[in-house]
C-alpha cells in the first residue's frame, strides 16, 4: 500500500522554484529517509506535505486521501530549532499538545488522553523529567519531547525533520530503536536526514533530493555513486567521501538482503 | 483606580501571550493605529457610543496586523520597520482625520489620546433611574475584561499551542489565523476602551511590563498569567496612591511603579541565581 504520494509538485519562494516537478510514491510500514545537500528543499518538501506551504502546482496524498481527511493519522515533528524552548511549559504540557484536536480544543483532556500522554513520555524515557521546564532539558531530551508528542497523537505516519541533529550517539540509538519498534507495528516513518554516513544503516527506503527527485526506491538501489554525485554535485572532496561511503555500505546492505531471503 | 485595575488586568492577560509570541510591538502598534477607527466611527455616528467605536477599532486593529504582515512578506522589510511604518502611518491618519473633520473642536482630544486622564474618568458617571451605577469607562471595560478572561480560560489550549508552535498547530488542522486575529482583536478593543481613560502609553505599559516581570520568575503558563495580574494590581493601586500623595499624573505613576517592580523582580532574580551558584560552589 502507498503511504504517501506526490505528483508534479512544484514549490517556489518568491517565484524561485525550490522543488521542481517532484513525483514519487512511498511504501507503508518502512523507515524512509529524505536526503540531499543543504538547501536542496528537504524541509520545504516536508512542510508542503504537511500543508504548511502551498505548492505552485501538483498535489500530495497521504494514504491515498487528501491531508485534511487523514490529519489524525499524520504526525509532524518539526525541526527542534523551530520553536522557542524558553516557553513556560513542562514536558507534560508539550506532550499533551499531541492530544489537542481541532474540534475539542475548548474541552479539557480526558483521563484516556492523560494515560496516552504518560505512555508516550514513558516510551521516550522521560518520565523522570515530566514536570521539568523544557528549557532545562538537553538537546537530545528536547528532541525526545517532540517525538513523544507525535507518539501521543496516535498517528500512522510520522514526518520528522532532522531528529538526529544535536543528539548524542546513545540517544540516537535509543530513538532509532523506538522508530524500529514503530515500524514493526506497521507505522510509516519519514525522516529528513543529512548524515550520509549513517544512511544505509538507518533507512529501508530513500528519496534522494536536490530540487528534483534524483532517485527514489529501496536504499540499496538508490545509494549508487551515480545518484549521489548527481545529487551532491561533482565536488572532488565530496565524491571521494561518497566513494568511501559506498564501500562502507556494501557490507550492511548485503546483510539486509540476506535476511529477507 | 478601579478603571486602571480592570484595564490593566485585561491588558496584562493579553500581553502575556504577545510576549510569548515575541510580538509585543504589535500590541504597541495596534494601540496607536486604532485611532482612525475611532474617528471614523465617531464621524459616522456622531456620538461616543461604545459599540460602533469598538467595531471601528477592531477593524483597524486587524487591518494593522494584515498591513504589517503584508509589508513584511511583499517588501522584505524587517518586522520592526514594518510595525513602525504601519502604526505611525495609521496614527497620523487618525490625527489628521480629527483635525479635518472637526476643525479641532471635538470630544476627542489629541493629548488625551496619548496620555489619557484617568483622574477625570470618575466625572463621567452613569445614572439609571437616578441611581449611580458606575462610571462610563468602568461599565465599558468590565464586559471586555469578562470576555478576555473567558477567552483565556477556555482558549488556553489553543493559545498555548499556537503561541508555542504554530506550524504544529497548523499540521493538526487548527485554524491558526483565527486564533491570531481573535487575540489581536481583543487587544484592539481593550486598547480602544483604554484610550480615553488611560491613554496609549499606559496601555502599552500594561501590555508589556507586568507580563515581562511574570515571565522572568515562572516556568508555568498559568502561573505567569496569575503573576502578571498580581503585578498589575500592585502597579495600579500603588501608582494611584503615590500619584495622589505626590500630586502627579496617575498614568505616568502607574507605569513608573510597574517599571520599578520589573527592575526589582529582575534584580531579585539575578541575586537568587547568584546565591544558588554560591550554594552549589560551597557544597563542592
Ligand atoms: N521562507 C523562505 N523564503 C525564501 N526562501 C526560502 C525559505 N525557506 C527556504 N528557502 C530556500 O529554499 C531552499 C530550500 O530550503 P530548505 O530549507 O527546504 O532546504 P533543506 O534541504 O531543508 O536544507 P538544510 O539541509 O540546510 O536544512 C533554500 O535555497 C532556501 O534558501
Ligand atoms: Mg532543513
Amino acid at each position: 500500500m502507498i503511504s504517501l504520494e506526490a505528483h508534479n509538485l512544484t514549490v517556489a519562494y518568491d517565484k524561485v522554484p525550490v522543488l521542481w516537478d517532484i513525483d514519487f510514491e512511498l511504501p507503508t510500514g518502512k523507515i524512509i529517509g529524505i536526503i540531499g545537500p543543504n538547501g536542496s528543499g528537504k524541509t520545504t518538501l516536508l512542510k508542503t506535505i504537511m500543508g504548511l506551504i502551498k505548492p505552485a502546482s501538483g498535489y500530495v496524498k497521504v494514504f491515498e486521501q487528501d491531508l485534511d481527511e487523514v490529519r489524525q493519522r499524520v504526525a509532524y515533528v518539526p525541526q527542534r530549532e523551530s520553536v522557542d524552548w524558553d516557553f513556560p511549559a513542562s514536558v507534560q504540557d508539550v506532550v499533551e499538545m499531541g492530544r489537542y484536536r481541532k474540534n475539542s480544543l475548548f474541552r479539557r483532556l480526558t483521563q484516556t488522553d492523560k494515560e496516552i500522554v504518560a505512555n508516550a513520555i514513558e516510551k521516550v524515557k522521560l518520565t523522570a523529567f515530566k514536570d521539568r521546564q523544557i528549557s532545562q532539558l538537553s538537546g537530545g531530551q528536547q528532541q525526545r519531547v517532540f517525538i513523544a508528542r507525535a507518539l501521543a497523537q496516535g498517528a500512522d505516519i510520522f514526518f520528522m525533520d532532522e531528529p538526529f541533529v544535536g543528539v548524542d550517539a546513545t540517544t540516537e540509538t535509543a530513538i532509532l530503536d523506538l522508530l524500529t519498534t514503530m515500524r514493526d507495528e506497521g507505522k510509516t516513518v519519514v525522516i529528513v536526514h543529512h548524515d550520509l554516513q549513517t544512511v544505509s544503516g538507518y533507512f529501508d527506503h530513500l528519496v534522494l533530493l536536490n530540487t528534483r527527485v534524483i532517485a527514489c526506491g529501496p536504499t540499496a538501489e538508490v545509494l549508487t555513486q551515480e545518484n549521489l554525485s548527481n545529487a551532491y554535485g561533482g565536488q572532488l572532496t565530496l565524491l571521494s567521501k561518497i566513494q568511501s561511503i559506498i564501500k562502507e555500505k556494501e557490507f550492511p546492505i548485503r546483510e539486509k538482503g540476506f535476511e529477507k531471503r | 483606580m478601579l478603571t486602571a485595575v480592570l484595564i490593566g488586568t485585561s491588558c496584562s492577560l493579553l500581553g502575556s501571550f504577545l510576549i510569548l509570541r515575541k510580538s509585543v510591538m504589535i500590541g504597541d502598534a495596534i494601540s496607536h493605529s486604532v485611532l482612525p477607527g475611532i474617528v471614523l466611527a465617531f464621524i459616522f455616528t456622531e456620538e461616543r457610543a461604545a459599540l460602533p467605536i469598538l467595531i471601528g477599532a477592531a477593524v483597524f486593529g486587524v487591518l494593522t496586523t494584515m498591513f504589517i504582515q503584508f509589508l513584511q512578506r511583499k517588501s522584505n522589510v524587517q518586522e520592526g520597520a514594518a510595525i513602525g511604518i504601519s502604526f505611525t502611518f495609521f496614527f497620523a491618519l487618525g490625527v489628521i482625520m480629527i483635525a479635518l473633520s472637526t476643525g479641532g473642536n471635538v470630544d476627542i482630544d489629541q493629548d488625551c489620546v496619548l496620555f489619557g486622564e484617568i483622574a477625570s474618568t470618575y466625572l463621567d458617571k452613569i445614572f439609571v433611574n437616578g441611581y449611580f451605577v458606575g462610571t462610563r469607562s468602568i461599565l465599558t471595560i468590565a464586559p471586555v475584561l469578562l470576555i478576555v478572561i473567558l477567552f483565556v480560560v477556555f482558549g488556553m489550549k489553543g493559545l498555548r499551542l499556537t503561541s508555542f508552535n504554530e506550524d504544529y498547530a497548523k499540521a493538526l488542522g487548527i485554524n491558526v489565523n483565527a486564533w491570531n486575529y481573535a487575540l489581536l482583536m481583543l487587544v484592539s478593543i481593550t486598547a480602544v476602551l483604554s484610550f480615553e481613560a488611560v491613554g496609549a502609553v499606559l496601555v502599552v505599559g500594561f501590555l508589556t511590563i507586568p507580563p515581562a516581570s511574570a515571565y522572568l520568575i515562572t516556568n508555568n503558563l498559568s502561573k505567569m498569567l496569575w503573576l502578571s495580574v498580581v503585578f498589575t494590581l500592585l502597579s495600579a493601586v500603588g501608582g494611584t496612591l503615590l500619584a495622589l500623595t505626590l500630586d502627579v499624573t496617575i498614568s505616568g505613576m502607574i507605569v513608573s511603579v510597574a517599571g520599578i517592580l520589573f527592575l526589582l523582580t529582575w534584580s531579585g532574580k539575578i541575586i537568587m541565581t547568584k546565591s544558588k551558584k554560591i550554594e552549589k560552589l560551597s557544597e563542592v
